[in-house]
């Protein structure tokens, strides 16, 4: 038993939307925005590969041949991070990898988001035969290993970047709508998607105008979270040589490059395998922080 | 009103609502007896123009389920409602949403019932565009005008719900439901939520809108204090059915169904002559699922004979436009 | 129920004495004072109504008695006496020891007080085992069972001991609160603080549980501070009364008195907004405006905005005056006759 004894609540004077309040709540988080800050600037060196790339990440020079990083004996400065088996610049591989996972990372997740989104509200709204045959496919689709089914796909579909975001989208839509579903189901029963039925809006109104901004939130978060996911995905089906194709650089595919040679050469598997940790530690840390602002709903 | 009395403004007869639990898919495949909620049981009434029908009693009892079914924002199970002379309860989708022009609700908790993520001003305003009522720039105008009317500024339009104390998104939610000009409004508990001197102020802003604007309301309250106040005549709801509905005076003066009577004296007065000698009921309100046979009040009734555990009491005229459904009450 | 308190206060010494309680949360906009300055006594025997809107400080006052003030507010000032001790400066072990044992406090919203993971039984027996020192050694488990069986039965659960097994969703919202009063009263607390303990209920189950609490205060020979809103329960239920208002007390002193002579304009207007059942043709007369902020409200009376009765001189500290046997108001005007 603990007293619900709670301060009564100031009003402010500046109208202020929810959505801001939980952005003001979140730049508040130092250590989240230290780690959005981490994401952006992966996003900066993926946007601006050719112009801070340092070398040509296709380039082979096969007297730079497994050349270890600069401060190891027989490492150069200019290839700071050192070079692979065909002597390609790693840092600059690395800069272009990024352009891959975050490609695929953010197509993926919009596109499914996307998708769910709309199934999701459309299950949770209109009940039903829509919801039960939406259900079920959600409820099948889950009951596959993702890594496998897209092994399945990808194998079906043959490689490609565009394939890549297919296969994961195929089951990755199925998350965002349980979630929107769930939402849904919950705010549906609030008065005031009643209130917009008594006033005679449509379907289509209330889930898309009343709803679907109530329930913004929680999809974003999510989002952010799967993300993460997703890129880890990529970079294991790279790994596995079913995803992007050599000799376009992708994190995953430089781990499986180098990992023949891990003991005498460890800088050529390593990097890339800094490069996924980091960033997506930072997408994670990212997301736990803006569900922590989207989560005491608009109780300032 | 004695000339209105042929065309009320709204008839329901042997209304219903059954909400079936247990009907999911498995529980058809398992062949589970299905469970039958009836919410609503039969229940009819009229209200004429200009009146204030109360309705009262406990949570649970169906009162909101009533009006919600009567608005048809519930579909009915059967039964018939008639508005302004035509029969609603079977209008296709279309035309009851040009309906509920006329037909408006305004919800018991001010907190839920805004969406917290639309401005006043799109609040508001969203039936007049909805409806295709007002052009762009006068809905402002409108908007503006009806936020006066229920006491709020025009500088509010651009504040969120969030921004406003319960009584003033009372206001709020009042100025929605009142925008389309409707001739018929159900008050669902409005003022449950709020604090004493709050309540007084909304019943006022609902009293004198009600006079400037010539509505009918269906008010429905656990407060019996409120209810006595506001409204012409009386419905008292049990379990899902009327048990009692007279003039406001009457049922609370001499009430006759015990139900009435122990919960009149239940309130808690502040006049020490006023109290009652109470009526004590004994237990709690049965499972509106597997409610009693016979009079459904019988199991808390301290005046049940024999014949309450098996025969279903009518609602019956007294005299007066007073009715009872108790085997105990004669007419007068 | 309606003892001639006023006689026995003068004779005996308060049970709970609460002297200038100041509770502050500070927020965004500025440090709330939820209670601002509290003066109450409650003696040995008595049902103390506290009433007011929310925002009045009616439960944070008694949250601060019972040290269960919300982070990150904090009592700022003052001091609370309960029975001889100084509860603002307890240790956690003996706020443990007392809370339970000779306070106990009923909430309102029953199903989230209650764990639901507990069934009945062993929420009563926590309590009994902890705070109980009457329970023999031998046999403890069986006692406190036998304990917590018998305190449901006073609270009028029927079948209590099948149903003491049952978790509290089991229950309806007014056997929850039978259920809470029960675990309140299991240790026989000398004060019992019912915050709310009907609001959630029906009318029917509200007198219930209200003629329960009386009973049990007069069996038990216990202290009730009754928190409510509504004036109709604190007039059949309570012998003084106190109204508070933006934090403070503004009137206060023996129920029926204050209520058929209110002296602060406050206390009128809340009698004058109730509906009578008795007088349906009165209008009910509501206090225009709202609670003002708890931030900064310094020198001025916290009613003047809303007051008919106001004066220039009203925007000054207003403090409490006697004005009868027994009673105070604090208002300037309390000795007028304002009609």
């Amino acid at each position: 038993m603990s007293a619900a004894i709670q301060a009564p609540a100031a009003m402010p004077e500046r109208a202020e939307t929810p959505t801001w309040q939980s952005l003001r709540r979140f730049s508040g988080d130092g250590f989240s925005v230290a780690a959005a800050i981490v994401v952006l600037i992966f996003v900066l060196l993926a946007v601006l590969a050719p112009w801070i790339a340092p070398h040509d990440p296709y380039e082979t020079d096969l007297l730079r041949r497994l050349q270890p990083p600069a401060w190891m004996e027989g490492g150069e400065w200019s290839y700071i991070l050192g070079c692979d088996a065909l002597g390609r610049d790693i840092l600059s591989r690395i800069i272009y990898g990024s352009q891959v996972s975050i490609t695929i990372g953010l197509a993926v997740v919009l596109i499914s988001t996307a998708i769910g989104t709309v199934l999701g509200l459309a299950a949770g709204y209109m009940r039903g035969w829509v919801d039960i045959a939406i259900s079920r496919v959600v409820d099948i689709l889950l009951g596959f290993p993702y890594l496998i089914f897209a092994i399945a796909l990808m194998a079906m579909m043959g490689p490609g970047l565009q394939n890549i975001i297919l296969a994961l989208v195929y089951k990755e839509w199925v998350v965002p709508a349980r979630v929107v579903r769930g939402e849904v189901l919950a705010a549906r029963e609030m008065e005031y998607v009643e209130a917009a039925r008594a006033i005679g809006a449509p379907r289509l109104h209330i889930m898309f105008r009343e709803i679907l901004p109530n329930i913004l939130s929680p999809v974003i978060v999510v989002s952010t979270i799967r993300m993460a996911h997703v890129i880890i995905l990529e970079a294991s089906l790279s790994f596995l040589g079913i995803g992007v194709q050599p000799p376009t650089a992708s994190w995953g595919s430089m781990v499986a490059d180098g990992r023949s040679f891990v003991l005498d050469a460890w800088w050529v598997s390593t990097f890339p395998g800094i490069a996924i940790l980091v960033l997506v530690l930072s997408i994670n840390v990212a997301s736990q922080g803006l569900r922590d602002a989207f989560d005491p709903k608009f109780s300032d | 009103m004695s000339d209105m009395q042929h065309r009320p403004l709204l008839e329901v007869r042997d209304l219903e609502k059954v909400y079936h639990l247990n009907s999911g898919l498995l529980q058809r495949i398992a062949r589970q007896p299905a469970l039958n909620l009836r919410a609503v049981n039969k229940v009819s009434f009229s209200i004429q123009p200009g009146e204030t029908l109360g309705l009262i009693g406990e949570s649970g009892c169906g009162k909101s389920t009533l009006a919600r079914t009567v608005l048809r924002l519930h579909e009915p199970t059967s039964g018939s409602i008639t508005f302004e002379g035509s029969d609603i309860t079977k209008l296709p989708h279309r035309e009851m949403t040009a309906l509920r022009r006329s037909m408006q609700i305004i919800f018991q908790d001010p907190y839920a019932s805004l969406n917290p993520r639309k401005s006043v001003e799109e609040i508001v305003g969203l039936p007049l565009s909805l409806h295709g009522i007002a052009k762009r720039g006068e809905i402002r105008d409108r908007v503006v005008a009806m936020l006066e009317s229920v006491g709020l500024k025009s500088a509010h339009m651009g504040r969120f719900p969030h921004q406003f104390s319960g009584g003033q998104r009372q206001r709020i939610g009042i100025a929605r439901a009142l925008i389309l000009n409707p001739s018929f409004v159900v008050c669902d508990e409005p003022v449950s939520a709020l604090d004493v001197s709050i309540q007084a102020q909304i019943i006022t802003l609902l009293e004198s809108l009600k006079r400037e604007l010539g509505l009918t309301y269906l008010f429905i309250s656990h407060d019996i204090g409120v209810i006595g106040h506001v409204s012409d005549r009386i419905a008292v709801m049990y379990l899902g059915d009327i048990v009692e509905m007279g003039p406001s005076r009457e049922v609370l003066k001499a009430p006759k169904h015990p139900y009435t009577k122990a919960l009149l004296s239940a309130v808690p007065q502040i006049d020490a002559g006023a109290r009652r000698e109470r009526v004590k009921l004994t237990g709690d309100l049965p499972s509106p699922i597997a409610p009693p046979p016979g009079c459904k009040f019988h199991t808390r009734c301290p005046f049940a004979i024999e014949r309450c555990r098996h025969e279903v009491p009518a609602l019956r005229d007294l005299g007066g436009d007073m009715k009872a459904a108790c085997h105990l009450v004669s007419a007068s | 129920m309606h003892s001639t308190r006023s006689s026995v206060t003068e004779m005996t010494a308060p049970l709970l004495s609460i002297r200038n309680l100041k509770t502050c949360f500070p927020t965004r906009a500025g440090l709330v004072t939820a209670v601002d300055g509290v003066d109450l006594d409650l003696y040995p025997g008595e049902c103390l109504g506290i009433v007011g809107e929310s925002g009045s400080g009616k439960s944070v006052t008694f949250a601060s008695v019972i040290g269960l003030v919300r982070s990150p507010g904090y009592v700022a000032e003052g001091t609370i006496r309960f029975d001889g001790t100084d509860l603002r400066n307890l240790e956690a072990e003996q706020w443990r020891q007392l809370r339970g044992r000779d306070i106990a406090m009923t909430m309102q919203d029953a199903l989230t007080a209650l764990n639901p993971a507990l069934t009945v039984a062993e929420q009563i027996e926590e309590v009994l085992l902890a705070h109980a020192t009457d329970l023999p050694r031998k046999g403890r488990w069986e006692a406190a069972r036998a304990r917590a069986v018998e305190m449901l039965r006073l609270v009028g659960i029927p079948a209590p001991d099948k149903r003491i097994d049952d978790y509290p969703h089991q229950f309806s919202g007014g056997m929850r609160q039978r259920i809470m009063i029960a675990i309140a009263l299991s240790c026989r607390p000398k004060l019992l603080i019912a915050d709310e303990p009907t609001t959630a209920l029906d009318v029917t189950i509200q007198a219930q549980v209200l003629d329960l609490i009386g009973d049990l205060r007069r069996e038990l020979g216990m202290s009730v501070v009754l928190i409510t809103h509504d004036l109709g329960v604190v007039a059949e239920h309570t012998d003084r009364v106190a109204v508070m208002y933006a934090g403070q007390v503004v009137e206060i002193g023996p129920t029926q008195e204050l209520i058929s002579q209110p002296k602060h304009p406050y206390t009128r207007g809340l009698i004058g907004l109730i509906p009578r059942l008795s007088d349906l043709d009165a209008p009910i007369k509501p206090i225009e405006g709202q609670v003002p902020e708890l931030i900064g409200l310094g020198g001025i009376c916290r009613f003047h905005d809303r007051c008919d009765y106001r004066l220039p001189q009203c925007r000054s500290d207003i403090p409490m005056v006697a004005v009868g046997p027994g009673r105070q108001a604090r208002c300037i005007r309390a000795k007028e006759n304002l009609s």
